[in-house]
């Protein structure tokens, strides 16, 4: 099957298109050059419509234990939000813990064709895979959560970083994990006891080593594995009042490390991280500071964590900060404890435009986007901790307007206008600034570029097409034409067409492997069969899983190299 | 040959430690199980059939698969409203599958924590629910509580694998390291070797627990007795509660089915996110069957509800009391069901089982039990578990991939018969698919 896209404007920022004006030729599933022959060809007409590749999101609770959790613990969230059934898409329902299936639709309906679910216990990662398994449309990565393993920690304290490494990859292979995720380093240990870990120093108790000592450790772990993408790192003190100083440390520590093809380290979902003051009554914003010190460095990046105002849930694999923060909002909390591995939980919230605190969350995440460098982030809300992922669209149309803003901050409390500085901003996005933060950056950071992100010849066409007209709009067209693609392009097959999913397909599946030497592996072997013999409740055979739980497996594989650590 | 890292599919401890004996696909021997888990695999023989049965006229004929299934896809195709219910012993991947079906027919699906841990789900929905892995409670607890529950005689591997007696990283000492409180109204055989036994009143539970959330939030009792159980062992057990390092409360039937149900659930769970105050406390309800918490999850994800899901509208609703199985049922508002992996017809309350018995349903079951006596088309499976893979999901939410120990070519999976019935049913709506391609 061919399909021609005629006359759309183009914006493919990897490849530097600026809104040409330009066809788009797509056979076998892929995108050409030109066709090998010209017959049973579909044109479709883009004139006056804006052309990019699938939009990246590459921080999103979508699958797994803690996100079905949140499913089971909030009927609430899915009784006002629901999809019927249409001939073969599926129904569904919920606003911020959308279904599997749904997820996939409402990611498809905004044009989106990638999502990667950032925090997957290796434990548990089989459900993340299941879910993700039933996820249409979009390819799909995991995160795997390494922070506060034990095997890591032992490693760390050992500095054996040769182990460390392979280590890490025999769990990132055993549970079909994309990348090094990292969570309240040490905090969800200490939270085992109750506790937590309040600076980069501290010790994490027990075992003799600091939240500094596991980020650096898994930075030079992942440099020695040669990932596709640096650590991915949410760090300590997360939504507390100060803690833009220990996010200043923390982005210090990749000072130490460079690699040349892309970033050491990502620092997620920053908004929550940006915060100045000493209590909820002083909270401030400190962006200029964050941005100013994430600038400094090339080889870090960043994703926003947008918060709007409304209702949704929270979710992390950081147990101590959802325990306390059910504790601020009365409602109610789960915590699920994950032997030697993570301590994920959950706990709803409504982000209230009255209140100062999210008022002022509200105008960081849009501070940190609006001061920055469109390459260096990825649009995210962390969802749905910020807000659901189906509210981009109106976070891209805050980003084009300053009008929009304006509107916004009238309502909302005035603390915004003290102790933040959103009202001085002037800069209005366009539509390649747009293309790169939800393409382009998103792609080029996982270091997946080859595969997604461009409309690069021979990749997948993997394409959205929006309504609207790129030399005159207002914000509630750019809202209107982002929630709903005039056309989505799935593996070249139109999947969403005038923002109704009219098909379905399964879309790939990435993991890493990266290759490592059966002598070290020997030796992590005895390791790992003493520790699931000790201390773990299943047995090593029955912990890896097969790729018969993912949809169109792709295996990435990497040659590590010892000397990869490039320190500075 | 010796199958090693067997998973058990009898209780939800999903122990995955067994070693099994297969000589000529004969099961011989089966090791590291309890009594239950051993006998699932060497009566896996008893209660089987090798073929469909199906009522015709009054009369009861084995058919072959194809005709049987076929003749199921009729039935329900014919039925204006239909249930599906069971699911707590099969795999993930069946249960998708019975979503699926209920989903295109806009039916009633549920599985059987609708009567059993039922209102520990609804109050989870009210409270939430802090809890842990197994393996967090082998290697940090010290204060261990079962509520309602024996699971030395439902759950025996419990103690041994997860709880009172394995040495993990803090607990090095086993059961030494550790201290064990029983409450129930009887003394059961784990009550025999608790280090605290207390033997509650029946149907006093939600006041018990009140009476501990009060001392434990600074309020004094003033009588001499709740629940039955004297004063000071109130505060010296909330002392025991306070004091401990990790605390882990477990729950069963006996907590869920007394006065409150839910009410009492809700308040259990407040004490232990109460005691997060002063130490670490997780609690975990002892599920029975081994999937019961997978058909819940996969539920969840599906439908974004945990059971009692309806269809009817095309989109999931949920509300338990109207939507859940006993009470379509005795309701009349179902005309076909499709019974899977559960025998209702020997647990369900009296008004259910009429209505169950007075429509035409298929059953789909490893077993012949007496839902399959009564059913229309019963169709016989493997056993998951022995005789094929499939996911399941331990009570604390650990998916764990069940292995096969031995052949049985002449039955379908439970999934691979959902399926074949969903997509015979699917075929007609393949043409509704044209009309939205463009
Ligand atoms: S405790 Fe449960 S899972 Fe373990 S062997 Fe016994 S029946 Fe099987
Ligand atoms: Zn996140």
């Amino acid at each position: 099957m061919r399909l021609l896209l005629k006359n759309g404007i183009v914006f493919d920022p990897l490849n530097n298109i600026k809104g040409e004006k330009m066809d788009i030729l797509i056979e076998n599933g892929k995108v050409v050059e030109k066709f090998s022959n010209e017959r049973d060809v579909k044109i479709i007409d883009c004139t006056n419509k804006i052309v990019m590749p699938g939009g990246v999101d590459i921080h999103t609770h979508i699958a797994g234990g803690k996100v079905n959790a949140g499913r089971i613990m909030r009927p609430e969230d899915h009784v006002y939000f629901v999809k019927e059934r249409e001939g073969i898409i599926h129904s569904g329902s919920g606003y911020s813990l959308p279904t599997t299936w749904l997820t996939g639709y409402l990611y498809a309906k905004m044009g989106y064709t990638f999502a990667a679910t950032p925090a997957m216990p290796p434990l548990s990662a089989r459900h993340t895979h299941e879910e993700l398994k039933s996820i249409p449309i979009v390819d799909k990565a995991a995160y795997t959560l390494f922070g506060n393993n034990w095997f890591v920690f032992k490693y760390i304290r050992e500095k054996d970083y040769k182990k460390l490494a392979a280590f890490v990859s025999f769990i990132l292979k055993s549970v079909k994990g994309f990348a090094i995720k990292l969570v309240n380093p040490g905090g969800d240990e200490a939270w085992a006891w109750g506790g937590n870990v309040k600076s980069l120093d501290d010790i994490v108790p027990n075992f003799d080593i600091t939240p500094r000592d596991i980020i650096d450790g898994l930075i030079k772990a992942n440099e020695i594995l040669n990932l596709p993408h640096s650590i991915h790192l949410h760090t300590i003190n997360l939504g507390r009042p100060g803690n833009y100083i220990d996010t200043i440390e923390t982005i210090r520590i990749a000072g130490k490390y460079s690699n040349e093809k892309r970033q050491v380290m990502h620092v997620t979902h920053i908004q929550f991280h940006s915060y100045g003051g000493k209590t909820w009554k002083d909270f401030e914003s400190k962006s200029e500071e964050i941005v100013k010190e994430l600038h400094k460095y090339r080889n870090v990046t960043f994703d926003v964590g947008f918060v709007l105002f409304g209702e949704t849930t929270t979710m992390t694999a950081d147990g101590p900060m959802e325990y306390y923060l059910s504790r601020l909002t009365g409602l109610k909390w789960q915590n699920l404890g994950i032997e030697l591995e993570t301590s994920p939980g959950v706990t709803p919230i409504i982000y209230r435009k009255k209140s100062p605190v999210h008022s002022i969350q509200f105008a960081i995440g849009l501070e940190l986007a609006l001061l920055s460098d469109p390459w260096k982030y990825c649009l995210t809300t962390d969802h749905p901790n910020g807000a659901p992922f189906i509210r981009y669209p109106e976070i891209i149309a805050m980003l084009m307007s300053k009008k929009y803003r304006e509107e916004i901050i009238k309502e909302v409390n005035p603390a915004i206008k003290r102790r933040a500085i959103i009202e001085s901003i002037d800069r209005e996005y366009d539509f390649y600034e747009i293309a790169i933060i939800t393409r382009s950056a998103p792609a080029k950071i996982l270091g997946m570029e080859k595969f997604i992100g461009s409309l690069n010849i021979g990749n997948d066409a993997n394409i959205s097409v929006y309504e609207i007209n790129p030399e005159k709009y207002t914000y509630e067209d750019i809202i209107k034409a982002f929630s709903n693609s005039y056309l989505t392009i799935k593996n070249g097959r139109v999947v969403v067409k005038k923002g109704k999913v009219i098909d379905e397909i399964y879309g790939k599946t990435f993991y890493v492997a990266p290759k490592i030497d059966d002598d070290i592996m020997r030796e992590i072997y005895s390791d790992l069969s003493y520790y699931f013999k000790r201390f773990y409740s299943v047995n090593l055979a029955n912990y890896p899983l097969d790729t018969i739980y993912l949809t169109n497996p792709v295996e990435i594989k990497t040659i590590p190299k010892l000397e990869r650590i490039v320190m500075k | 040959m010796i199958v090693t890292d067997v998973v058990c599919p009898f209780c939800g401890c999903l122990c995955d430690d067994l070693v099994i004996e297969v000589d000529n696909n004969e099961i011989k021997t089966v090791r590291n199980a309890c009594r239950l888990g051993a006998s699932k695999f060497l009566k896996h023989k008893k209660n089987r059939k090798k073929k469909p049965i199906i009522k015709e006229n009054g009369e009861k004929k084995e058919v072959d698969f194809d005709y049987a299934i076929d003749k199921a896809v009729k039935l329900l195709k014919n039925s204006t409203r239909c249930l599906l219910y069971g699911f707590s012993s099969t795999s993930n991947e069946a249960i998708e599958y019975g979503v699926k079906i209920a989903e295109l027919l806009r039916g009633y699906i549920d599985n059987t924590s609708t009567v059993c841990h039922g209102p520990s789900v609804v109050s989870y929905q009210t409270v939430g629910y802090p809890s842990c892995t197994l393996g967090d409670v082998k290697n940090r607890a010290d204060l261990i509580i079962y509520w309602g529950c024996n699971p030395l005689n439902a759950h025996p591997r419990h103690l041994s694998r997860y709880t009172l007696y394995p040495r993990g990283l803090f607990t090095e000492r086993g059961f030494l390291d550790r201290k064990l409180i029983v409450i129930d109204v009887r003394e059961t055989d784990t009550a025999k070797i608790a280090t605290k036994f207390l033997r509650i009143e029946p149907n006093k539970d939600y006041e018990l627990v009140s009476a501990m959330r009060s001392i434990l939030n600074g309020l004094d009792i003033q009588q001499d007795t709740i629940a039955g159980i004297k004063r000071d062992e109130i505060y010296e057990i909330v002392d025991m509660m306070k004091s401990c390092r990790y605390g882990v409360l477990f729950f069963g039937m006996g907590l869920t089915q007394t006065y409150g149900r839910d009410r009492t659930i809700d308040n259990a769970i407040s004490l232990v996110i109460d005691l997060n105050r002063y130490t670490k406390f997780s609690i975990m309800m002892m599920r029975g069957h081994y999937n019961v918490t997978g058909s819940n999850q996969v539920f969840a994800w599906l439908s974004g509800f945990p059971y009692a899901v309806d269809f009817t509208r095309g989109y999931p609703r949920y509300n338990p009391g109207e939507t859940s199985a006993v009470d379509v049922l005795s309701n009349k508002e179902v005309d076909s069901a499709l019974i899977i992996a559960a025998d209702p017809v020997s647990n369900f309350p009296k008004e259910a089982i009429r209505h169950l018995l007075s429509i035409p349903y298929i059953n789909v079951d490893p077993f012949y039990n007496l839902s399959s006596k009564y059913a229309k088309i019963y169709i016989p499976t493997k056993i998951v578990g022995v005789e094929v893979e499939g996911t399941a999901y331990r009570m604390d939410n650990i998916p764990i991939r069940l292995r096969k120990v031995i052949e049985n070519e002449d039955l379908p999976s439970d999934e691979e018969v959902l399926k074949e019935i969903y997509e015979r049913l699917i075929e007609d709506e393949i043409v509704i698919k044209e009309r939205y391609s463009i």
